[in-house]
């Protein structure tokens, strides 16, 4: 007999706005299955178990249970069915004991030492031991993150979601985590399990479905394929037009980073691990990756808002500035874009004249003995506004007012028309209207045209393929031998950020 | 009595009132809303408890009007803090000067007028052992509903689902709003206890302590209290030992000085406010990763859906 | 039923100059409610509060003399509070000044001394003050601790630290065992202006107004600290240090407050005493919210303030209405300010349903 559906969805869509997250999704879970949901970024994957979990509602399609249609309007009603879900960022309290944390999450008032005997014996059965009396703080994340699985263990689900559950452990949390999943799964319970990871993935689960750009493209059993196979239908099978040439450049390198490690600043963060890249004069360097492997830590360590171990890590035009700080590094020549735009690349509520002065004031000739000259500034705003078709209502309005790919194209233009000597740039184009994205690319090939070296870290492929001469791949904090020419493929790609090619940490450990 | 009894009476007269007022505001601070209009409270509580009771002639009426009146200006700090999130130092502040302008007004007809103060209640026979039987057992009702309030409030905040659920507003005001808790409700009736045990507490200083009112009688008694939840790290039964540290303090620098002890009397009376820096600080060295107090004190929570 | 607010894209000019005039209005329509209330005339009340102070020379330099602690303290809150740093112990910081202050004075008594000693005195005061408030700085950069809880505290500390001073050591030996210091001598008191009360203390004032509204304004320094405040992850990515900022902005609050004691130590009481500030320190906390932390805002708010202090003491004498009015009127303006302030911010809509 085969088994049975447990849950389903049926063409389900799901539209923000103008944007379609989930296109016509049929997914199917099978009881006591362990399901994969493979993509990369912005595929889709967060926004379908959204509305498995009742955090969200379709536009269109429906959600089957078992085989009959249900509603859920919200997370208490897909408890009731029988959901749990573990989201990547948790939600716990750090000053509470473990057994507080659990006794909050459980939707009827059980007196307290009966959760803290229930959650024991949880625990130990499902491989995760816990110390109710402890408290959140000081336990590692591997240890929160049990936590946040015996939550939902301890309501007794049917299926348990997990989002991207391995990003932040160890290769042993790793290890123990499958163990857990295998213990569930031998319990009847079904385990949805979102990863892009491919050889986890290969190894765990019985059943995947792929979405690519909110599509289902494919279904199947990943212990029948290989990791190649798999990555092909992650990221597509297209060959690409390569532009590149074959050859090496030869010219000079600018930038290169040495062996660099760092602790990520966020306890859930991803750490770099022993990072060496080289960028020459004239390329762009393409980091490609999902989410969550270390693109922040390492914009951090490369502008200088983290200071490098030792200074020889960090290596400009020949000159050890690891220990530099930011501004430094701008009077050395070198500018930034991170990826947040409003917070972190621009103050919302500041004008875009005071905006400029964030990156400028060091090394733009903004700031004479202690006075802003705003007269430069303005016009700064101007050239800028000139150059790169920045729309905006007023001459100098506040950064908030202007559309997403206005102000990206500000931020992105304040710092090209430094002509810098090394651009790092981290997203350029994320929820950007086309328009802007053609022109922010096109000017970032134009900057590299004329001998500046770029660093492009980028979640979206298209965008490294069609502009990077070499792009190499972060994973867990760790990065690839760049791929260039030729070797630039898709399927290359697509393995290295799920993982295959890294050196296993499981032995290193 | 020998000395050492008359002194204790006094330091549990004195500690009483702040120990209430503590408590009230320990309960705020705990689901995250830090109030720094205690004092105000405090002493509205104090002119609108005596104003009624002379004007009633029942002490018990005044005690609740004391409530209400705490009760209602913690409705105006919630209705800024929480509803408009408004800054909460400001606020604050902005009730302490509006309760202390406010009392005076609603005193004004009522000072130095006097009334027999609330009278102590006496446990037959046990009342009579020596030395501990008046201290124990012939207090006025306030002392021990201050007792009362200590065991209860530990009890509501450690072994019930709803005090639980308030000190996780407290601790992490987004992660309680994802589990599905209305953060603000809960916030806005912890405010409000807060308030009525500050305006309790003003009665008490108005209806027992000094039976009659004068202008500015809490004499700053809302900010010590404010200073004992920290002592205390936000714990009810530390909170109790902070009270009576502080109201012991008080009471023996006063008895030092007549006493001609070489330690100036200032500097013992600064003792609990040098103590509780010095708590501050090691509450965040002990704990590198957890915060000292509730980690959300202070902040403002606006749920974007 | 419940609010919900919900962040505006955009805050005009003309909603940012309408929302304190629009709490000022509330307040007056207020005033009237309890005027009217306490059996008064309002149009009387109102002339006696807001228009007697001002009404001649001698007034007006009542409120100037008035509104000089307020107004200096204030503008070194509101660089504090613009970079999300919350010195609340500025009362204590006053009276380290005025007592640093008063050390040189005493030092100084009796000797023949020239015209260096008020320069010194108020040298010192600042020094004092900043001092103090390098501790509550210290303790939040290195070990985190609230800076709230910490420099409130340490007002106490302060306050008692005085007491000792002027009923112990300081106390002058032919002040019939009152706690006072010693009468300063005339070169160390604060010379006047006029044949009023007005003295230099008032233009000290107005230039550390003028030299602040310029920081903030014109140099990168002010600009470092709007963005500290505004935008800490931006604020990095500019480079500044929020820690360095944050001995800074403490160094410059406690250095005026200070000065301010000093100032009132010198100049209008001319020795020092235990009630030597009517909580300036908290109410200049006030001020500088009621200026919107701007160091303009500061100096009209702060006059407005003092003209509500002196026209409460000449309400109490013409129309026996209590001085404790004063303070609702000002506890009800910073109502109005914080909730108007709100709607620059937030949209707000009332939901029917649970509560958030």
């Amino acid at each position: 007999m085969s088994p049975s559906s447990l849950i389903a969805t049926e063409r389900v869509v799901k539209r923000f706005g103008t944007l379609l997250a989930n296109d016509q999704v049929d997914l199917d879970v099978k009881a006591g299955e362990v399901h994969a949901l493979l993509g990369e970024n912005g595929a889709g994957k967060s926004t379908l178990v959204k509305m498995l979990y009742g955090l969200l509602q379709p536009n269109e399609g429906k959600i089957l249970w078992q085989g009959e249609p249900v509603s859920l309007p919200n997370p208490k009603a897909a408890r009731a069915l029988g959901v749990g879900m573990v989201f990547q960022h948790f939600s716990l309290f750090d000053n509470l004991t473990v057994a507080e944390n659990v006794a909050l999450a459980l939707d009827t008032a059980e007196p307290g030492r009966s959760v803290a005997e229930r959650l024991v014996a949880v625990s130990r059965d499902y491989g995760l031991p816990l110390d109710p009396t402890r408290e959140v703080w000081r336990l590692s994340v591997g240890e929160r993150q049990r936590v946040e699985i015996v939550r939902c263990l301890m309501q007794r689900p049917k299926l348990l979601i997990l989002d991207e559950p391995t990003s932040v452990l160890t290769p042993q949390e790793c290890e123990s985590l499958f163990a857990t999943i295998a213990t569930i799964r031998a319990q009847g319970c079904s385990v949805l399990y979102i990863s892009h990871k491919l050889e986890e993935v290969r190894r765990i689960c019985d059943a995947a479905t792929v979405l690519r750009q909110g599509k289902v493209v494919a279904t199947c059993d990943p212990r029948q394929e290989t990791a190649a196979s798999l990555a092909r239908m992650m990221v597509g099978n297209d060959v690409g037009a390569v532009r590149h040439e074959a050859t090496e450049s030869t010219s000079p390198v600018r930038l290169s980073l040495r062996n660099l490690t760092v602790p990520s600043e966020d306890p859930h963060g991803t750490g770099l691990k022993a990072i060496s890249l080289d960028v020459r004069q004239g390329e762009i360097l393409g980091i490609a990756g999902v989410a969550g492997n270390g693109q922040e830590e390492l914009f951090a360590a490369l502008s200088g808002e983290v200071a490098a171990p030792r200074a020889e890590q960090v290596v400009f035009d020949g000159v050890p500035v690891g220990s530099d700080d930011i501004n430094a590094r701008r009077r050395r020549g070198a500018a930034f874009v991170p990826e947040e735009r409003l917070g972190h690349a621009a103050a919302p509520r500041f004008s875009l004249s005071a905006n400029a002065l964030i990156a400028g004031h060091a090394a733009n000739g903004f700031v004479r003995r202690g006075l802003v000259d705003s007269a430069r500034t303005l016009s700064w705003v101007d050239a800028v506004t000139e150059a790169f078709d920045v729309r905006k209502g007023q001459r100098d309005p506040e950064a908030r007012a202007l559309s997403g790919g206005n102000l990206q194209k500000f931020v992105v233009g304040r710092e090209i028309l430094r002509k810098p000597a090394l651009l790092v740039v981290s997203q350029p184009t994320w929820g950007v209207d086309a328009g802007a994205t053609r022109l922010i690319r096109q000017a970032l090939v134009d900057l590299a045209g004329q001998g500046s070296a770029v660093i492009v870290i980028s979640q979206d492929l298209d965008e490294l393929i069609e502009i990077a001469d070499r792009i190499a791949v972060i994973f867990h904090g760790r990065l690839s031998a760049p791929l260039a020419g030729a070797g630039i493929t898709r399927e290359a790609i697509g393995l290295l950020m799920g993982g295959s090619g890294f050196p296993d940490e499981r032995e290193a450990a | 009595m020998t000395l050492l009894e008359a002194i204790i009476l006094t330091v549990i007269t004195a500690s009483t009132p702040l120990l209430i007022a503590a408590i009230g505001e320990l309960v705020t601070e705990r689901a995250g809303v830090l109030n720094l209009g205690v004092e105000g409270m405090m002493i509205m509580g104090a002119a609108v408890g005596i104003a009624v009771a002379i004007t009633t002639g029942s002490s018990a009426l005044g005690v609740l009007a004391a409530i209400l009146a705490g009760v209602g200006l913690a409705a105006i700090f919630a209705a800024l803090a929480l509803g408009l999130a408004t800054n909460q130092v400001a606020t604050g502040l902005a009730l302490t000067v509006f309760g202390l302008g406010l009392s005076g007004v609603v005193g004004a007809p009522y000072v130095g007028l006097q009334r027999a103060g609330i009278g102590k209640i006496e446990v037959p026979i046990l009342s009579d052992i020596p030395f501990l039987g008046p201290i124990l057992f012939r207090q006025d009702p306030f002392v021990y509903l201050s007792i009362a309030l200590v065991v209860g409030v530990s009890w509501f905040l450690t072994r019930t689902k709803a005090g639980l659920v308030l000190r996780a507003c407290g601790e992490n005001h987004a992660s309680a709003h994802a589990l599905g808790y209305p953060v603000l409700r809960i916030r806005f009736y912890a405010t409000l206890f807060g308030g009525a045990c500050a305006g309790l507490a003003g009665a008490y200083l108005s209806l027992v302590y000094t039976p009659f009112w004068t202008s500015g009688m809490t004499g700053g008694r809302g900010w010590i209290a404010l200073a004992i939840v920290v002592f205390a790290s936000w714990m009810p039964y530390r909170a109790a030992a902070g009270a009576y540290l502080f109201g012991g303090l008080t009471i023996l620098q006063l008895h030092a000085q007549s006493a001609g002890v070489p330690v100036p009397s200032q500097l013992l009376a600064a003792l609990p406010y040098l103590i509780t820096i010095v708590v501050l600080v090691l509450i965040m060295r002990v704990r590198s990763q957890g915060a000292a107090g509730p980690q959300s004190l202070g902040t403002a929570f606006v749920p974007d859906r | 039923m419940r609010l919900a607010l919900e962040r505006r894209a955009q805050t005009t000019l003309a909603m940012q100059i309408a929302s304190p005039l629009i709490a000022v209005a509330l307040t007056l329509v207020s005033a009237v409610v309890i005027f009217i209330a306490l059996g008064q005339d309002p149009a009387r009340a109102l002339h006696a509060y807001f228009i007697s102070p001002v009404s001649d020379a001698w007034g007006l330099q009542e409120v100037a003399v008035k509104a000089t602690p307020l107004v200096l303290i204030a503008v070194g809150l509101a660089l504090c509070y613009q970079s999300n740093n919350w010195n609340i112990g500025a009362e204590g910081q006053l009276l380290m000044g005025a007592m640093a202050g008063t050390w040189v004075a005493i030092a100084t008594h009796g000797t023949p001394n020239g015209p260096w000693v008020l320069p010194a005195m108020l040298v010192a005061g600042a020094l004092g003050g900043a001092a103090f408030a390098a501790i509550p700085a210290a303790l939040k950069t290195r070990f985190g601790a609230n800076e709230i809880l910490t420099s409130l505290m340490l007002v106490y500390v302060a306050e008692l630290f005085m007491d000792w001073l002027v009923r112990g050591p300081w106390r002058d030996p032919q002040g019939f065992n009152m706690p006072q210091t010693v009468v300063f001598e005339p070169e160390a008191t604060v010379p006047l202006l006029s044949d009023g009360r007005l003295n230099i203390g008032t233009p000290i004032m107005l230039v550390v107004v003028a030299l602040a509204a310029f920081m903030m304004v014109r140099t990168l320094k002010g600009f470092e600290i709007r963005l500290v405040g505004e935008a800490p992850k931006a604020a990095r990515f500019a480079g500044f240090s929020a820690k360095r900022l944050t001995w800074l902005v403490f160094a410059i609050s406690g250095a005026l407050a200070g000065l301010a004691g000093i100032l009132e130590a010198a100049g209008t009481v001319k020795q020092l005493q235990p009630n030597l500030s009517p909580g300036y320190g908290f109410t200049a906390i006030i001020v500088a919210f009621l200026g919107r932390l701007n160091p303009i805002g500061c100096l009209i708010a702060g006059v407005f303030l003092a003209i509500t202090f002196i026209g409460g003491e000449n309400a109490q004498i013409m129309l026996k209405l209590p001085l404790d009015v004063t303070r609702v009127f000002q506890g009800l303006l910073l109502f109005y300010v914080l909730a108007c302030d709100s709607f620059l911010l937030y949209r707000v809509r009332l939901i029917r349903g649970a509560a958030a």
